[in-house]
């Protein structure tokens, strides 16, 4: 056997294994994002003046200690809730309220039943989600996951009856490069279908 | 002239024996000045539930985490809320979003959203009543942390 002395060990490769490392960190570490759903509570407010509101535009949401739902007074799943929802909030059977400077005018972008004892226009469709000290955190966090999502479909076939774009491909648009006319076209769409969603008091 | 050829001949390689130790600095120092600031959970890691139409919280810096869930002991019953590190009662949420504003700038203050990180298996009350604490004090932006699934139907 032929002994060679003060052969070096080819370092070469030692690159190549310190890259392997870095780069197999850098993909592994995932800096876990934090997701959820958004929302933005009611302000308290000292005297709240008297609203009267017509039990129609109220789409009533109760759910109970055992995760039951009743909607409108029906027994309902949760899958079920997005289509309710949604056809009652895109129901325009009635008018607007009036603004200082538009009148009231019937909702036209809507493509509900226009039935007359629903909601008479999306500005004024109300969900009200009343649930009971007992309900579980997951069964909430389903319940306001299908009103958004009734909320973002019905954004969504606006967008793209107007724009031509989905309602995601806006605001994802809007969140990279910003600009003020795409700030206006998804005001617009917000503004056409305003998310109102009320939480009265719990069962207790 | 013949000594001048010869030099010409054979360019030297260049040594890359320093290469791993500049890759490995690099890795060092990321290694070292990345800092995961993870709140130890002395609660049961809450399980979130799955929603479809979530929104990625942007500027991690301005949120601050409450989580609920149940207590690691189980003859403990009830939910449990905690922040930074210990576990604390409904009426001390307020002090704890005080505390949280103190050590932003003033103009970041109203963009601060609280993220609720909640057990899929907790009572809706103790959320409630977080979030009417939070009202109190005007802490409107809120965010109930899930994990992205279109399937919803595990959470109840």
């Amino acid at each position: 056997m032929a002994r060679r002395e003060n052969s070096e060990i080819n370092a070469g490769s030692m690159a190549d294994i310190a890259f392997l490392l870095l780069i197999f960190f850098l993909v592994t570490t995932t800096m876990d994002v934090d997701s959820g759903i958004a929302r933005k509570l009611p302000e308290k407010v000292e005297d709240t003046p008297e609203v009267v509101i017509k039990e129609k535009n109220v789409l009533d949401i109760v759910v109970n200690r055992s995760n039951q739902l009743l909607v409108e007074n029906e027994f309902v799943e949760v899958s079920d809730i997005k289509r309710l929802a949604m056809d009652f909030i895109d129901n325009g059977g009635g008018l607007s309220t009036a603004k200082d400077d538009k009148p009231a005018s019937p909702c036209d972008y809507c493509n509900g039943a226009k039935d007359p004892a629903s909601s008479d226009h999306p500005s004024k469709a109300i969900v009200s989600l009343q649930s009971d000290r007992g309900t579980t955190y997951g069964m909430y966090v389903s319940i306001q996951n299908e009103i958004e999502a009734a909320y973002n479909e019905l954004r969504n076939k606006l967008a793209l009856k107007t724009y031509k774009r989905s309602y995601k491909d806006l605001l994802d648009d809007y969140k990279d490069n910003g600009g003020e006319s795409l700030k206006e076209k998804i005001d617009f769409l917000k503004d056409s279908y305003p998310q109102i969603i009320s939480e009265p008091e719990p069962i207790k | 002239m013949s000594k001048f050829k010869k030099k010409k001949k054979g360019l030297p390689a260049i040594s890359t024996a320093s290469l791993p130790d500049i890759v490995f600095m690099l890795l060092f120092f990321f290694m070292v000045s990345t800092t995961m600031r993870e709140t130890d959970l002395v609660i049961k890691k809450p399980v979130l539930p799955s929603a479809s139409e979530v929104k990625k919280l942007e500027h991690k810096s301005l949120v601050s985490t409450i989580y609920v869930g149940q207590s690691k002991d189980d003859r403990i019953s009830g939910d449990k809320i905690q922040v930074n590190d210990k576990i604390i009662d409904v009426k001390d949420i307020p002090s704890f979003i005080f505390a949280e504003r103190a050590l932003r700038k003033e103009e970041e203050v109203k963009f601060m959203t609280t993220s609720i990180k909640a057990d899929k298996g907790a009572n809706v009350g103790t959320i409630l009543d977080i979030k009417e604490q939070l009202r109190d004090i005007n802490a409107l932006k809120i965010s109930f942390s899930t994990t992205k699934g279109s399937d919803i139907s595990t959470n109840y």
